[in-house]
């Protein structure tokens, strides 16, 4: 037999675990792209010095496990004196791990960029900054849009470890209900869902900006 | 016929064999004229009771029955239990006492009686010396981390101020961590875990501020032991008065007895 009734009365505590994830989801996604997109030009046009930071940083966070990173933040650094609240060691910890694998998926895409596309810019007289913006940035966006979504939404997804350092997001609120009532099934079922429609209605976000971003091409 | 005859006899010895244990009832003179008191000690269940390196048991629960045997001018004889049979060895005479971390129950009443209690067993917040609470009202506006699910943490969710920010982990060891890495300077826990931070980082040690639930750990014996049962709470009497009781529970937990022990 389910009981979905007996979750009726968390109803607020899994809104404001959904809120939390939202928001988290959101502001990480816009930093870790910044960051991403940043190391990715330093990493494609930078001198040496910085492309070996970048890369170490890149390596370091690909190849660790981002629970690893976020018990480092949030439990180790505070014996160096760097004490943070869950919300902010998450927040960090997803915008960095965002962050390394978006530099990767944006470094592809300024690899795909011609030099000649570069070099024909530079011949129209077109600032560095404009050929930055169009010529490098917009048309490797384009080419990496989808990769880029789908880390997005893999990092929202995994921002449920983040629970586990008293944020309380979504699957927060899930273990909290699950050990109120002990209804796991229904519990874990509801969250499941609601991370479900979380992840489509973010696809949905991303269709819509990348339509606006990439307009040029229907406007040909 | 034969058969009649066989249950007849059968249930008479059977009947003598109670009246003999009812005639040799008072368990305190068995063990005067023994010279030996049989006391049940867990095994499995450090601090109050395991196997030490040198293979005799020991503990608070080891320390409290060589007392008991002391003060009685009597030989100990030891008797391992679990948690499972201690109270069907007692029923069965096999031990004079049960002294094995016992805390205090109905159903538990009903089968056997205790004495006074002589080791602190609580949930309770505790935390860093220079935080000041002292009940749960004082906990307003404070951080305390608890390990979800656990009773603690129902008792925190009913009992503590709205205000309180309770941040839950996901198991004692996270919950620790919290507290040893100054992530929350107060955590509510069983007193068994604050000794296991004090003995793994002494300088640390949390303090207990005050109790959630309290359930200490009485010496149990046979019921209507009423002679045993005066002598024991008396042995625990001086034993709480001469600061023995406060000596052992510094020395496995790591913590006085709270305030108020025993009153």
């Amino acid at each position: 037999m389910l009981h979905f009734s007996d979750l009726l009365q968390y109803t607020d505590v899994f809104f404001s675990g959904l809120m939390t994830t939202v928001e988290l989801t959101l502001l990480t996604t816009v930093l870790g792209i910044v960051v991403g997109s940043s190391c990715a030009a330093i990493r494609q046009y930078g001198n040496t010095v910085s492309k070996r930071i970048v890369a170490v940083y890149v390596e370091l966070i690909r190849n660790t496990p981002f629970i690893v990173q976020l018990f480092f933040i949030f439990f180790g650094l505070p014996s160096l004196g760097l004490k943070l609240s869950p919300w902010q060691a998450s927040m960090i910890a997803l915008t960095i791990n965002l962050g390394a694998y978006s530099t990767e998926i944006i470094r592809a895409g300024l690899n795909s960029i011609p030099k000649g596309q570069i070099e024909a810019a530079k011949v129209l007289g077109m600032t560095f900054r404009q050929t930055l913006t169009r010529i490098i940035f917009t048309p490797a966006f384009e080419k990496i849009y989808p990769a880029l979504t789908s880390q997005c939404i893999i990092v929202m997804l995994g921002s449920a470890v983040i629970s586990q350092i008293s944020v309380e997001d979504l699957t927060y609120a899930a273990n909290l209900v699950q050990s109120r009532n002990f209804r796991a099934f229904e519990s874990y079922l509801v969250t499941a869902f609601l991370y479900l429609g979380l992840a489509i209605a973010l696809r949905f976000l991303f269709n819509q900006i990348g339509k606006r971003l990439f307009a040029y091409r229907e406007a040909r | 016929m034969k058969r009649i005859v066989k249950l007849l006899s059968n249930t008479l010895v059977v009947a003598a064999c109670f009246s003999a244990l009812n005639a040799t009832a008072d368990v305190l003179d068995d063990i005067k004229e023994r010279q030996t008191i049989r006391i049940a000690v867990p095994q499995d269940f450090p601090p109050f009771g395991s196997i030490g390196k040198d293979l005799q048991p020991q503990g608070i629960d080891v320390d409290m029955a060589n007392y008991i045997a002391k003060e009685m001018g009597v030989k100990l004889k030891i008797v391992p239990v679990t948690s499972a049979n201690r109270i069907p060895y007692l029923q069965t005479k096999k031990v004079d006492l049960v002294i094995s971390s016992l805390g205090k129950n109905p159903e538990r009443e009903k089968a056997i009686d205790f004495s006074t209690p002589y080791a602190p067993f609580f949930l309770g917040v505790f935390g860093d010396k220079k935080v000041m609470v002292d009940s749960m009202s004082d906990l307003a506006n404070k951080t305390v981390g608890v390990t979800r699910g656990s009773v603690e943490d129902l008792e925190l969710e009913k009992n503590a101020p709205k205000s309180v920010n309770v941040r839950r982990f996901e198991d004692n060891n996270t919950t620790l961590t919290a507290y040893l890495s100054g992530q929350v300077s107060l955590i509510a826990t069983g007193n068994l875990v604050a000794t296991e931070i004090a003995k793994r980082q002494p300088n640390k040690a949390p303090e207990a501020k005050f109790m959630l639930k309290d359930s200490p750990c009485y010496i149990g014996m046979a019921e209507g032991e009423v002679a045993l049962q005066t002598k024991v709470n008396e042995l625990i009497q001086k034993a709480l008065a001469s600061g023995e009781l406060n000596a052992i529970s510094m020395k496995w937990l790591k913590a006085p007895l709270p305030k108020g022990f025993g009153a």
